[in-house]
């Protein structure tokens, strides 16, 4: 019989578990690294942030004890300044690019210092913004994730009556229901979704499903100026045929774990099966390992190099006993009774390019198979649409300044195709399509006056 | 290995590393830990005349200026000399010299301006069997305002009279230490040595105010709300002493009785073996430290002897004596620099992380002298027909060695137009309507004028 139970470990060893991962810096600490940037000219890292952010000035602030106006730089560029602190694979990014990394394999830790300055202004209860004098012009963004949000908030700045509409009863999306625990602790997630609502000029609609309650043909006659910004609605199969008890969807998984207030609570298998190579997959084992569970294996397809997870998210998953499993790929389901009892699995290699499987299969036995494949967006939800939206490789198609096909309607996020599914990219879509949405609402205002 | 010890202005020494009359050295626990560290000397904490002990403030007597990682790089103090009673000052500098015969003893002293005070207090002194004297010249707060320390040191015309009525009432040598806090640190020197010093110790305390408390609106650190000026130490004041030191190492009427001048010892900001071979290098045959051992503790004297001695033994210098003072000669006046010798930044690509540092430097706030894009492409290269070899770059480089200044032994500089490898000093220089040597200057002139 499956071992799968709730509480494994008791409720203090939970709370070391889910407790923060990297803790913030203390003054002194954040001043150290501070002073460690160099203030490049031109600087590569600003280059490498999706959105921009002035690093070396913030970073100078903070060295010169202004982490107030340090979070400013920051939050002018990133609304969602304080959760890309956290969760952005700045390895890939910012600091990927730092010089110090260059020269000396030791960049400047930005990530950290952006999380030093944003929570100095949110613990001081600074707000920078208010909503811009009236345009008379009223947006609908479908998505209350980092997207919609992002957007929503560059808009009312600006002057626009902005209407949220969000499936979920609660705002933030995967920020708030796709992140794992331990990097977004003390509802940090929600405090920034208050800090971009206090703004002003912002109404979120809960319940409202695109392509269930609402349609986008439905906003864009209500409406002056639509943004979609809905994520990826459902998670890939496994392609195994009938999934037995035990067959779990990592992205459900980690949205219950994050708003379970008792984590005791949450049932998780003595041997879990993680399928991916993805930030998903590293945020589900990891956090199995943490519940409890004795043995995790991620089981990826192909090589290390190829894991979307980055280098130091693979290295988090391993210091917490997971192990990472390449070149393998499961090719059926076991079950007793209906329920999971393991998973074959198959090596895999490449020819000619091409990913094959060898023949030769493993039987892993294990009580839980999390899916983490990867997520998919669901045509239905903009069918109304019809051939107005032009999709590509089954995601929303947008241009430079997030613009679909159809007039009137911007999209971002995770729905829009070519982008890197990353909460900063998604943060950089709003506001580029809030500033699009903008230009054209000013510009049309401007014709109607003439 | 190399030799270490000292003989400065007759007192020995088995090193030249000495604490300086401060704190460190106020009472026979601390100088006693300090020989057992190996510490070559000490100059005794400042003893006053006889009567009521100095009282001290019970608020904060130290600030200082933090680097970024908290290193201590610049610290001011306010507390005033020895406020122990004289008797017990003098028996624990007895009991200490007797047992610790082979390490230099010297007394700082400081009592009012008149000869028998001085008198008075040097026969006091003697009794100790110390190994010399230091006069006080230098603190720059509270005593000064008392016409003491600094008061006195900051009129040549005092020095003079005090260390001459000093030479006079002991057999002790005696070392007058010397306050920067004046226009031309030539003066006082000059006074030391006619008023019979055996040697000059500089530089003491800096006046300094280490911040204003924007909070409290009032200097940092305060005492009951109010601040007042103190004396500044540390790194931050190396380079104004070791100015001071070259000034008086280079100035003939310094450099009387013996041909290589009036014995120095260098105080200010030395924290290493390297900081303390500078000091030689200008002349000084013994050093002082006090703030990098009131940071780090006595232990810093292990470093300091053993880098003096393997950078000793790696250039071949046997005694100190064998480099002392080697560069006191190169430093000169400005008008006699060499305005014909060229040099030119150079890049090393290898070592370049790319940081742009020294185009914006130059590109906003110099010559515009080095690129940010070749082709199109991130890269930081030296314009040559632009570069005037002012060394900015390098000096806001982060990489050491990284930007160097490279000088041009032949040809043409292709920012003047003028061939290399000739020799000018304004003195002789065209441009200088008062050239010693107008004909030369014309010569030149020639070349010269076309660039305009």
């Amino acid at each position: 019989m499956p071992d799968i139970k709730a509480g494994r470990l008791d409720g203090g060893s939970l709370s070391d578990n889910f407790s923060d991962m990297l803790p913030g810096f203390a003054r002194n600490e954040a001043r150290v690294a501070a002073e460690r940037c160099l203030f490049c000219h031109d600087a590569p890292c600003v280059k490498a942030c999706p959105t921009s952010i002035d690093i070396p000035l913030f970073i100078r602030q903070i060295a010169a004890q202004n982490p107030i106006g340090a979070a400013r730089t920051i939050l002018d560029q990133n609304i969602m300044g304080a959760m890309c602190a956290r969760v952005c694979p700045t390895e890939n990014l910012c600091e990927g690019v730092c010089v110090r990394e260059v020269s000396e394999g030791k960049a400047i830790e930005i990530g950290r210092l952006q999380r030093y300055a944003t929570d100095a202004a949110f613990d001081a209860g600074r707000q920078f913004y208010s909503a811009g004098a009236s345009t008379g012009r009223s947006v609908a963004v479908v998505g209350a994730g980092p997207a919609g949000l992002a957007c929503a908030h560059k808009l009312a700045t600006l002057g626009h009556a902005v209407t949220v509409f969000e499936a979920r009863d609660k705002a933030g999306g995967l920020n708030e229901f796709g992140i794992a625990a331990y990097k977004a602790t003390h509802d940090i997630a929600q405090r920034e979704v208050d800090y971009i609502m206090a703004v002003g000029n912002i109404t979120i609609e809960h319940g409202k499903r695109l392509g269930r309650d609402i349609t986008v043909a439905g906003l864009r006659r209500e409406f002056d100026a639509v943004f979609l910004a809905m994520g990826l609605g459902e998670t890939n199969d496994l392609g195994l045929g009938d999934e037995p008890a035990g067959v779990l969807d990592a992205v459900d998984y980690i949205a219950a774990l994050r708003q379970a207030p008792d984590k005791a609570a949450l049932p998780v298998g003595r041997r879990v099966v993680v399928i991916g190579g993805g930030m998903t997959a590293i945020d589900i084992a990891t956090q199995t390992r943490k519940l409890g569970a004795a043995e995790v294996t991620i089981v990826y397809r192909r090589g290390k190099e190829q894991m979307s997870a980055s280098p130091y998210e693979q290295d988090v998953a391993q210091t917490h006993g997971v192990t990472i499993r390449h070149w393998m790929r499961p090719v059926r389901l076991h079950a007793q009774a209906g329920a999971l009892s393991g998973v074959d699995l198959e090596y895999t290699r490449l020819e000619e390019g091409k990913l094959v499987g060898t023949g030769e299969i493993v039987t892993m036995p294990c009580d839980q198979v999390f899916k983490a494949i990867g997520q998919v967006f669901v045509p239905a939800d903009i069918a109304d649409a019809g051939a107005g939206i032009t999709m590509q490789s089954g995601r929303i198609l947008i241009d430079a300044e997030r613009r679909t096909s159809w007039a009137g309607v911007w999209a971002g996020g995770d729905c829009v195709a070519g982008g890197q599914d990353l909460t900063v990219t998604a943060v950089e879509d709003g506001k580029q399509a809030a500033l699009s949405i903008d230009r054209t609402l000013r510009g049309t205002a401007a014709q109607a006056a003439e | 290995m190399a030799d270490l010890s000292v003989n400065f202005a007759g007192i020995r020494a088995p090193n030249p590393f000495w604490l300086a009359s401060a704190p460190p050295t106020d009472k026979e626990y601390n100088v006693v830990r300090a020989f057992k560290a190996g510490w070559g000397g000490v100059v005794w904490k400042t003893l006053g005349e006889e009567g009521p002990p100095i009282v001290n403030v019970s608020g904060p007597r130290y600030g200082a200026m933090h680097a970024s990682d908290r290193r201590v790089i610049g610290f001011n103090n306010i507390e005033l000399i020895t406020d122990r009673p004289l008797q017990v000052n003098l028996e624990e500098i007895k009991r200490v010299k007797k047992e610790w015969p082979d390490r230099a003893m010297v007394v700082s002293l400081m009592v009012p301006c008149d000869e028998e005070s001085w008198k008075k207090i040097l026969q006091r002194v003697e009794w100790t069997e110390c190994d010399g004297v230091e006069l006080n010249f230098g603190c720059p707060h509270g005593m000064s305002e008392r016409g003491m320390g600094a008061a006195v040191g900051q009129v040549p015309e005092y020095v003079e009279m005090v260390t001459r009525w000093c030479k006079q009432h002991t057999r002790m040598p005696v070392i007058v230490k010397l306050t920067p806090n004046v226009g031309n640190i030539l003066r006082p020197a000059e006074a030391a040595v006619k008023g019979g010093a055996d040697a000059v110790s500089l530089i003491n305390t800096v006046n300094s105010m280490m911040g204003v408390d924007l909070d409290a609106m009032s200097p940092w650190p305060h005492v009951g709300g109010k601040g007042t000026h103190g004396g500044m130490c540390g790194p931050v004041v190396k380079p104004i002493a070791l100015n001071m030191v070259a000034e008086i190492a280079r100035t003939p009427a310094t450099r009387t009785p013996a041909t290589r001048g009036i014995a120095m010892s260098g105080i200010g900001g030395i924290e290493s073996w390297k900081d303390a071979a500078e000091y030689m290098a200008l002349g000084c045959g013994t050093v002082q430290v006090c703030t990098a051992a009131m940071v780090y503790g006595f232990k810093i004297v292990e470093e300091m002897k053993a880098g003096l001695s393997d950078w000793m033994d790696t250039k071949g210098y046997r005694t100190i004596e064998d480099f002392r003072g080697m560069a006191a000669p190169k430093v000169t006046d400005w008008q006699h620099l060499n305005l014909d010798y060229v040099v030119k930044a150079h890049i090393d690509q290898d070592l370049c992380i790319s940081c742009g540092r020294c185009h914006i430097a130059c590109e906003d706030t110099s010559h515009q002298a080095i690129t940010n894009l070749v082709n199109g492409v991130r890269r930081f290269e030296v314009i040559e027909e632009e570069c005037v070899g002012c060394n900015l770059c390098a000096v806001v480089c982060p990489v050491e060695n990284c930007i160097t200044m490279v000088e041009m032994t032949e040809g043409v500089d292709p920012r003047t137009g003028i061939a290399v490898g000739g020799h000018r000093t304004w003195m002789e220089h065209p441009n200088n309507p008062m050239a010693r040597n107008p004909q030369a200057a014309g010569v030149a002139g020639t070349v010269a004028e076309p660039a305009e």
